[in-house]
């Protein structure tokens, strides 16, 4: 089986936000970066599942400029076999779809897996724009993967419940929580980022495709005004203040 | 000029955040002076269909196929479209829910559409068509323009107030053409869960954390989320201990929620924990720890310890829910 795996490179989850040049622009001075948490996930699920006898080569795909290498062969040294590289600044959600579909057109690959959503943008929108461009069935937020034979077999969390599904290759699907039951984090050793500066990674430009958004300004959030205290023996006072003035009760 | 709102019903009704997106659709359709239509599936009951009305959209089309009671990404995107082309809709207006994050990215693909994820306000501007959405896990919003002809966006839940607004609904039946293999994702089984409210739905959420010392002490706070018609949630250490189920657990890594009031009892507010539940309304936090880092994005806070301050406090609540 061959997996693709689109690996987003995103600000850890720690980062403080700032933006610079009149706040139309994320400010990247000591941004320490990430592969996406719940491509990290995927791709762990993926390794337990060749780990535990399932034939697998996997792919990692990431949009993004030479700034992204790094998170890149971090996958590469968790265990991922090689990586494209679509050599573009990832920005309008269509025309990243766009790149990962002709990727997977390009090769022979039998899944796409994405994130349930970046925690940059928070989209979660490209598993369903890639299905679509390639006209596949797909799954968003899995909350648990399997691989049978040539059946995949998955849960999602819908209204009242879990959903039981099951679908076949080829097939796009998007990890959430519970994708990988026990994620056992995969910190590369010495040996695994030696071999992972040996492993291919393969830039390719991007094919042509008008971006339809743009971002034009960011925000932070209106500074809270302060907590107000409330005294642990007049909890009637915290009643009357959401009723009253929160007016939320 | 034509608005488009995708209203999912369940089991044949509409929930609140339904009436959210009418409420905001119209609002935004008074800008663009141009009207609502809504759609749906499953052909819920004439008198259902009508509340739409109540909110102020003047039509809904209610696509009829038998086979969309049964979901699939694939088939529900079909059928949308072939609805917003019979309109000409120009602006498609989803909930940022399971179903509008499964559909909206197939339409926007099928239409060459814009597509802003995570709206939290009516547009800034209509033209050019630019609205706010959340992004870096609420740490900071961005305003998207989008370019294309159509438009797609889909909104928060909770961030548009429901307002009524009756206006005579007609309503249409709908049959759409759904190709071979839109269901090649098959349904095994459903496996119910508790029944409880979920997290995502409450507008009132008791949130418990790791203070709490053990599932026993559960009882109060259950009893809190029962006087006032809230839901429960937990912090992520706490449904990894198996205090409580993991649908519970909010954050980062869990479920984000954005009700109108979250009361967080024991729970320190790391910043995993504060991504998932920062869109709230209004925060209240129960902490013996003055320093806990909740305390800097709460609204209200109690220093004092929960097995004292928790059953005073139900009681005061119960007061007021018997006087109001
Ligand atoms: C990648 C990553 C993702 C994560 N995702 C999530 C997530 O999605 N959701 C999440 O919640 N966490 C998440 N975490 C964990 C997060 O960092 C915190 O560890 C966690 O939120 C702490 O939970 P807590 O506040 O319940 O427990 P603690 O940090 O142990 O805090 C307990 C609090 O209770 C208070 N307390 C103690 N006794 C009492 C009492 N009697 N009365 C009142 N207060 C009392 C204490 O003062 C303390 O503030 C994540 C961490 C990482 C690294
Ligand atoms: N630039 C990118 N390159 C590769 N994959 C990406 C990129 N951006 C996002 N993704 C993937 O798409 C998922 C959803 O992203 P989003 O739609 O932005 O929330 C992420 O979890 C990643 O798996």
């Amino acid at each position: 089986m061959k997996a693709l795996i689109c690996i987003g490179h995103v600000p850890d989850t720690t980062s403080k936000i700032k933006f610079t040049d009149n706040d139309t622009k994320f400010d990247t001075t000591d941004i320490k970066y990430i592969i996406g948490p719940y491509e990290e996930l995927a791709l762990t699920r993926l390794l337990d599942l060749r780990d535990a006898g399932t034939d697998m080569h996997i792919t990692t795909v990431t949009v993004g400029t030479q700034e992204t290498e790094p998170t890149i062969r971090k996958a590469l040294a968790m265990g991922a076999d090689d990586a494209v590289r679509v050599n573009a600044e990832a920005s309008d959600n269509l025309f990243i779809a766009k790149q990962i579909a002709e990727v997977f057109k390009n090769g022979d690959y039998d899944i796409i897996i994405t994130g349930k959503e970046s925690i940059d943008y928070n989209g979660g929108q490209l598993e369903g724009m890639i299905a679509e461009f390639l006209n596949l069935p797909s799954v968003s937020g899995a909350s648990k993967f399997d691989i049978e034979g040539d059946k995949i077999l998955l849960e999602q969390e819908i209204e009242g419940g879990t959903l039981k599904l099951e679908a076949s290759f080829p097939f796009v699907v998007s990890a959430g929580k519970g994708f990988c039951p026990e994620p056992e984090p995969r910190i590369p050793n010495m040996r695994g980022i030696m071999t992972a500066r040996k492993k291919p990674l393969q830039v390719v430009e991007p094919v042509a495709k008008e971006a339809v958004t743009e971002i034009i300004k960011y925000h932070l959030p209106e500074p809270k005004p302060a907590c107000k205290m409330i005294d642990p023996d007049n909890v009637e006072e915290l009643v009357r203040l959401l009723h009253e003035e929160a007016k939320v009760i | 000029m034509a608005i488009l709102i995708y209203t999912q019903n369940y089991d044949g009704k509409f929930k609140k955040s339904v009436f959210e997106l009418v409420t905001y659709g119209v609002a935004v359709a008074k800008e663009l002076g141009t009207k609502v239509t809504a759609v749906t599936t499953g052909k819920p009951d004439t008198e259902i269909l009508k509340e739409l009305g109540k909110y102020g959209a003047e039509k809904v089309i209610s696509i009829t196929n038998e086979e969309l009671n049964d979901f699939s990404a694939q088939a529900y995107a079909y059928a949308t479209e072939q609805v917003a082309k019979k309109i000409n809709a120009d602006l498609i207006i989803f909930g940022n829910n399971p179903y509008g994050r499964a559909i909206a990215p197939r339409l926007s693909v099928k239409l060459n559409a814009g597509l802003a994820a995570g709206v939290t306000a009516l547009p800034s501007s209509v033209s050019p068509f630019t609205v706010k959405k959340r992004v870096f896990s609420g740490k900071a919003f961005a305003d998207v323009v989008i370019k294309s002809e159509t438009k797609i966006i889909t909104l928060n839940q909770n961030s548009y107030k429901v307002e009524e607004n009756p206006v005579d609904i007609t309503i249409e039946e709908f049959s759409a053409e759904i190709p071979e293999g839109a269901y090649a994702v098959k349904p095994v089984e459903i496996v119910k869960s508790s029944g409880k409210m979920s997290v995502t739905d409450a507008e009132i959420l008791v949130s418990g954390g790791r203070g709490l010392k053990g599932p026993e002490n559960w009882g109060m706070i259950e009893e809190m989320a029962e006087i006032l018609g809230a839901g429960t949630s937990c912090s992520r250490p706490v449904s990894d201990l198996d205090w409580r189920p993991h649908e519970e657990h909010v954050g980062q890594t869990g479920k984000v929620v954005a009700p109108n009031l979250y009361i967080a009892i024991g729970i320190s507010g790391a910043i995993q924990h504060l991504a998932g539940v920062n869109g709230s309304k209004v925060m209240v936090v129960i902490n013996t720890d003055p320093e806990a880092p909740f305390f800097e994005a709460a609204d209200y806070g109690i220093i004092g310890d929960a097995f004292e301050v928790v059953p005073k406090l139900n009681e005061a609540f119960k007061k007021f829910k018997a006087e109001n």
